[in-house]
């Protein structure tokens, strides 16, 4: 792991929103094709870190760098899949209409777009359920669709914001064998959640508290060095509640 | 290419809602068609009493287009006027004719007026078969509706774009979806740019249909070219298609999307020459050089009723394309809100 190229690098990052400040000199390297998990209560500022990330926000201060190259730029927006925590779909189009709209944005064309529509349907098992309009299915269908849409463009960092939440654990447990086989093809997967049992599958971790970054690294060195048996307590030692 | 994906699917979305498709095509026909009924309704009859008016000047009167009634007291007309029997009465004191009118409603007083002036028997007045009328514009036989028809076209083609454009932007925004958008290589410029073409698409449409229908079935009066009235109808629409968007950044939601519509459409209505403008207070009357709607009415009319060209509407033309250009560049300015680059 040590020796693999670093993807994203956060330098002093810090954020605030009139006087409310949301991170706080954040400094953070995520290699390349490892699965980060950021771990933390909502409110601690994992959205606004992931968007700055995606490009859609910029820190007030330090910088956030992507394969070497400073955020945002378009060229390097290319190469981001994102998936936001709210459902970002139009429900008056079919699964497939939006599939075909958001390729086309990212140039995808005629029987390529056919076989990567197919290919990320499959992945996220919504084959059956193509034509249906989206208003029709329901809050899993519609993360899994947001998933499916964020991979359609074969990008080589996922950023994902709570990717699972609303899926049942039978498909979570798919969705997460999903992400392995993405790793396994050398891509990159940031992915945020606030739940603890899924933070173990992750390749490391950043926990993240009141915007400050208060532990990173794999999930079993960060129960070693608290002596907990699980995430959960590793983390409440880290913020410095237990002890 | 990206901006026709983004056409494509805004099209797609205005045919699945069928709805709205019915708003913004019929709303239009049937107010247009209403107003016409109202507008062009027969000409009120007025009724008139006369008190105590010697036989011989009754004879003279023509009584034509009014209900006359004859009194013996003025007691007696005063109580018909009280209840809205009578909208007026004459009298004869001494050698004067004094005219008493209701006068509550002034579109009833002014047929009144203009019936009595003309049934009177007037000596001193130029006989009217000797005057010849000439019109420069119109005929005698154009109606309200003709005068205001032009106006009230543009008016409900503003009004209804504005409103789907700026909410259809709204649920972009709080969906999401905006922000999914530029999460992508989609640039901001795109983002406008396939709006402006996917409603203007749509707004060629809805505009040919509405003006076919006033002009070829309500028998709106048309001197000028079919074309050119599509021409500024598009234009028209267009900015307000721009002006939609924008302000739909400065609502969280629908009602506040609808609050616009007291503060931004509804004081154009004044200002465009639904109401003469020269009557305005002169502190007001900035406000109309800077309404949309106020261009194109004017540009309207001159093709509509005074059958004007290219060579006098294109300065009405150009200034509504400023006003397009103009909410194009802020919108793209404030989606750097979302997006720096």
């Amino acid at each position: 792991m040590k020796e693999s190229e670093v993807c994203v690098s956060i330098k002093n990052v810090s954020k605030s929103f009139g006087k409310h400040q949301v991170l706080k000199d954040i400094n953070l390297d995520i290699n390349e094709g490892e699965i980060f998990g950021l771990l933390g209560p909502s409110g601690a500022g994992k959205t606004t870190l992931v968007k700055e990330l995606a490009g859609l926000d910029e820190p007030s201060k330090g910088e956030n760098y992507l394969f070497h190259e400073k955020m945002p730029s378009l060229n390097l927006i290319k190469r981001i899949g994102y998936m936001a925590q709210s459902d970002a779909l139009y429900e008056e189009l079919s699964a497939k209409e939006n599939l075909q709209f958001f390729s086309e944005l990212y140039g995808l064309k005629g029987q390529k777009q056919a076989q990567r529509i197919e290919e990320v349907m499959e992945l996220v098992k919504l084959s059956g359920d193509i034509t249906k309009l989206v208003s029709n299915y329901s809050g899993g269908m519609k993360r899994r669709l947001s998933l499916a849409i964020a991979l359609l463009h074969e990008p080589e960092l996922l950023i994902l914001d709570e990717p699972t939440v609303g899926i049942d654990p039978v498909l979570r447990k798919s969705i997460w064998k999903a992400f392995s086989d993405l790793k396994a093809q050398g891509k990159t997967l940031i992915v945020t959640t606030h739940v603890m049992d899924e933070a173990d599958k992750c390749d490391r971790l950043g926990l993240i508290r009141d915007g400050k970054l208060i532990a990173v690294g794999t999930p079993e060195e960060l129960k070693k060095q608290t002596n907990s048996v699980t995430i959960e307590e590793a983390f409440l030692v880290f913020g410095g509640v237990e002890r | 290419m990206r901006v026709m994906a983004l056409v494509k699917r805004i099209l797609r979305q205005l045919v699945r809602d069928k709805r709205t498709i019915g708003l913004l095509i019929f709303a239009p026909i049937l107010v247009l068609t209403m107003l016409y009924f109202v507008f062009n309704g027969n000409d009120y009859i007025p009724k008139i009493g006369l008190v105590d008016v010697p036989e011989l000047l009754v004879n003279q009167i023509d009584t034509e287009g009014a209900q006359v009634t004859t009194f013996a007291t003025e007691t007696e007309a005063k109580n018909k006027l009280a209840i809205q029997e009578l909208d007026g009465y004459l009298k004869i004191e001494g050698n004067t004719p004094t005219i008493v009118l209701e006068g509550s409603d002034p579109s009833v007083t002014g047929a009144t007026m203009k019936w009595l002036q003309n049934a009177l028997p007037n000596p001193s007045q130029m006989e009217e078969s000797n005057l010849n009328i000439g019109y420069l514009h119109g005929s005698s036989d154009m109606g309200q509706f003709d005068y205001f028809g032009p106006v009230l076209l543009g008016f409900f083609v503003f009004f209804f774009v504005f409103l789907i454009a700026g909410v259809s932007f709204l649920r972009e925004r709080t969906t999401g979806t905006l922000e999914r958008l530029l999460a992508s290589p989609l640039r901001k410029w795109e983002i406008v740019a396939g709006y402006v073409i996917g409603f203007g698409l749509f707004t060629m449409i809805q505009s040919t249909i509405i003006t076919a229908y006033a002009i070829y079935v309500l028998d709106m009066v048309m001197e000028g070219a079919f074309f050119y009235v599509l021409l500024i109808i598009l234009m028209l629409a267009l900015t307000a298609l721009t002006l939609g968007i924008l302000l739909s950044s400065f609502a969280h939601n629908e009602l506040q999307m609808m609050q616009f519509i007291p503060i931004v459409v509804v004081p154009q209505v004044f200002f465009s020459g639904l109401f003469n403008l020269e009557t305005v207070a002169e502190w007001l009357s900035w406000i109309g050089v800077l309404t949309p709607l106020y261009y194109a009415a004017e540009a309207l009319r001159d093709v509509m009723v005074r059958g004007y060209g290219w060579n006098d509407i294109y300065p009405n033309l150009l200034v509504l394309a400023g006003f397009c250009l103009l909410f194009i560049s802020i919108n793209i300015m404030v989606l750097r809100k979302y997006r720096k680059i």
